[in-house]
């Protein structure tokens, strides 16, 4: 994890010298590819079948591709399947854009809410709630993205300069335009005590209670997140080895910047709106994913990915199992649970260099 | 061995067979800071409901306890004011320290769990106990015991920490990613107790959570001036060798420092001082992240100036501490503290931009 403050551009080791220590260098393959995808059906399955009602696997699939009214049918299409693609796009936004936050910004601590989009979001819902009454969480979606995008436009226009914002930069406006927005809620919620009742439930991140609408609000945006993910990728192995040296290797530095800024805006906007702020997911998928497959972004990012929506999931079917008739919110299981998880993989696995 | 004859000797200070680099501008920078933070301290305790001349309240600093204004200099507003300072002290040494070991802006206490831990035991308190007793959720012992649940946090957060980070040894680096699994956790923790929690109690948690000065007492000031004075110096002390470790391991174990022992200590120094500042003020988790990288540009230094850091912070809060008694009455001083320092971080980071562009 060497992040210099001022990277030299000079002296690119951090992507060698990983492969000096010994035994090989971790690389990404298809076959783990497939394997993440595989589990990711699996746990799209025990999605659908776990919870108050249990369903049998065969059942499952049965009522799932022809619904014939019976309970199970309507369990499975009204309440499990919404809120199962919700939690599978929404932690596959968030394991790429914390990927691309990472690569963007050369920094290890990174997340995507770094870019002041998670705060900029829950600050646009909180007038919603204060200003406006609104309490639908479909309308909460359109309040948190365009929040996310005014404070992502803010954050990038704060550290413009020519050939793109400098890391350090983007990184340290980004915390200080959250830490803004997060202020402003606070004396918001301190101060009106329904607003914080509203907002209590909103901002630890829940799935619960989303339909399909809410699905189909955020996938235009995740999608076309994804689609620049998928064209300004390559060039993030190019970037980390400082500005002067990826020009010269043909990549255009402040364009190659400027879509990472709107693919992370576009998936942490989508991702927020549909589910709440949920942290701590994007910025430890990111090294789960490197612990596998090494520092190339080609395979990061997409392994990152993977791993979100399938950590994501699993912590969903946790949170309905753990509490009996009652629902623990997601976010909460994700951090209980991943918090500790995460604690044991750093001990266990060297440390790999950014 | 010569000296490379491009670069311009830099000043030193040298007492007999030792030598500090002098920094002219971190001096300067410094001690204008430490001029400013006696100013302030000074406006901070001298306005208030009634308006009490400066003159005066110099005077009663300075040991004349005779009067009403001296009375309400030494007694009423001192023990808020100079919790105010020294908790921004501690907040920005800790900060400083942290972000030097982490070799990153972005690690602060907040980021490895220090905030948290205190976040979820002061909660976890108000949440189980001063709830159930009666309706209002402040007696007489709550003064000292969400500030002791507070700081309990904090130090399991602190051997959870260790315990978890230790590996043949500690490394800076690995402790900080350790930290950020623990502080997720104990986050987790406090919003579960806070979606858990009736209404009422989930707001006066929050009061808390916004980090505010009011109801602290001189046992909370007599604890902070404690600790500063026993870690702050070896904190300090600490600062050659986080210097020297930032040459290179190599170089390091050559000039006799060995880096992840001197790591550890300056990170154990840095935890207890967010802990008992934290557990005074409350989770005001951004004076650690800011302040050290308003010194740096202010100090035009390559890493956080440590001293001048701790100065920024006692600043910060001061400033916030004034504003919140003058004008924004009901605001917490840890909201203040954002609402001041982030707009003034943003104008510092717009400004050397354009010095970069130009």
């Amino acid at each position: 994890m060497t992040t210099l403050e001022k990277t030299d551009p000079a002296n690119p080791i951090p992507v060698r010298a990983n492969s000096s220590r010994s035994g090989s260098p971790r690389r990404g393959s298809w076959r783990i590819v497939v394997v993440l995808l595989l589990a990711v059906l699996v746990c799209a399955m025990l999605s659908l079948m776990v919870g108050n009602v249990g369903i049998t696997p065969t059942r499952t699939i049965q009522v799932l591709f022809s619904a014939d009214g019976s309970q199970a049918s309507a369990i499975v299409h009204n309440l499990r399947l919404p809120r199962t693609l919700l939690l599978l796009v929404v932690g596959l936004a968030l394991g790429v854009s914390g990927a691309l936050m990472q690569g963007q910004s050369r920094n290890p601590l990174a997340d995507p809410g770094l870019l002041g989009v998670s705060e900029g979001a829950s600050l646009a819902v909180v007038l919603a709630i204060f200003w406006l009454h609104i309490s639908s969480p479909v309308a909460y979606g359109w309040f948190a993205l365009l929040g996310a995008g005014l404070t992502a436009w803010l954050v990038f226009s704060i550290s413009a300069a020519r050939g793109g914002p400098s890391p350090l930069t983007l990184v340290l406006a980004g915390a200080a335009v959250s830490a803004l927005a997060s202020a402003i809620i606070t004396s918001i919620i301190t101060s009106n005590v329904s607003t914080l009742d509203q907002y209590r439930f909103w901002v630890v991140g829940s799935a619960a209670g989303r339909g399909l609408d809410a699905f189909w609000q955020v996938l235009p945006f995740i999608a076309l997140g994804v689609v620049l993910t998928v064209i300004c990728t390559p060039a993030i192995n190019l970037l980390q080895l400082g500005d002067d040296a990826a020009r010269a290797l043909g990549v255009r530095p402040g364009l190659h910047k400027f879509l990472g800024v709107c693919a992370v805006m576009l998936l942490t906007g989508g991702a927020v709106a549909a589910c709440g702020p949920i942290g701590f997911l994007g910025l430890v998928s990111p090294h789960v994913a490197r612990f596998v497959c090494g520092p190339d972004y080609r395979w990061v990012v997409p392994y990152s990915g993977l791993i979100g929506a399938i950590v994501l999931t699993l912590a969903d079917i946790l949170g309905r199992v753990i509490a009996g008739g009652a629902e623990v919110q997601v976010g909460i299981v994700m951090a209980l649970v991943g918090g500790p998880a995460f604690v044991v993989l750093v001990r266990r696995a060297r440390l790999i260099q950014l | 061995m010569s000296i490379p004859t491009t670069e311009r000797l830099r000043p030193a200070l040298r007492i007999g067979p030792t030598s500090w680099r002098l920094h002219p501008r971190a001096v300067v920078c410094s001690a204008s800071a430490t001029v400013l933070v006696a100013v302030l301290l000074v406006v901070d305790l001298a306005y208030g409901d009634l308006r009490i001349p400066f003159a005066d309240v110099v005077r009663a600093l300075l040991g004349d306890s005779s009067g009403v204004n001296a009375f309400i200099v030494r007694d009423v507003r001192l023990p808020e004011a100079s919790v105010a300072l020294l908790a921004g002290l501690a907040l920005g040494l800790s900060g400083a320290l942290i972000q030097t070991i982490a070799r990153n802006p972005l690690a602060s206490p907040d980021v490895i769990g220090v905030n948290a831990g205190a976040a979820a035991g002061a909660v976890g308190y108000i949440v189980l106990f001063a709830a159930a007793g009666s309706t209002a959720p402040s007696g007489v012992s709550a003064d000292l015991a969400i500030p002791l649940a507070a700081f309990a946090g904090a130090l399991i957060a602190t051997v959870l920490l260790y315990a978890a980070g230790w590996r043949r040894g500690l490394d800076g680096r690995r402790l900080v990613l350790v930290g950020i699994g623990i502080a997720a956790a104990l986050t987790a923790v406090t919003s579960w107790l806070l979606v858990a929690a009736r209404l009422q109690t989930a707001a006066s948690a929050q009061v808390w959570l916004s980090g505010s000065l009011t109801g602290v007492t001189s046992s909370n000031e007599l604890w902070l001036l404690a600790v500063i004075v026993l870690v702050a110096p070896v904190a300090l002390w600490q600062g050659s060798s986080l210097n020297i470790i930032e040459l290179g391991d190599d170089t390091a174990h050559a000039l006799g420092v060995r880096p992840s022992r001197a790591q550890a200590k300056a990170l154990l120094c840095a935890v207890l001082l967010a802990a008992v500042a934290v557990s005074a003020v409350g989770p005001i988790g951004f004076v650690a992240f800011v302040c050290p990288q308003i010194a740096r540009r202010l100090a035009g230094t390559s890493r956080p100036p440590l001293l001048t850091s701790a100065l920024t912070g006692a600043g910060l809060v001061l400033v916030a501490d004034v504003i919140t008694r003058l004008w924004l009455t009901g605001l917490a001083v840890g909201v203040v503290t954002s609402l001041v320092g982030a707009p003034y971080f943003i104008y510092l980071l717009i400004r050397t931009q354009k010095d970069h562009l130009s």
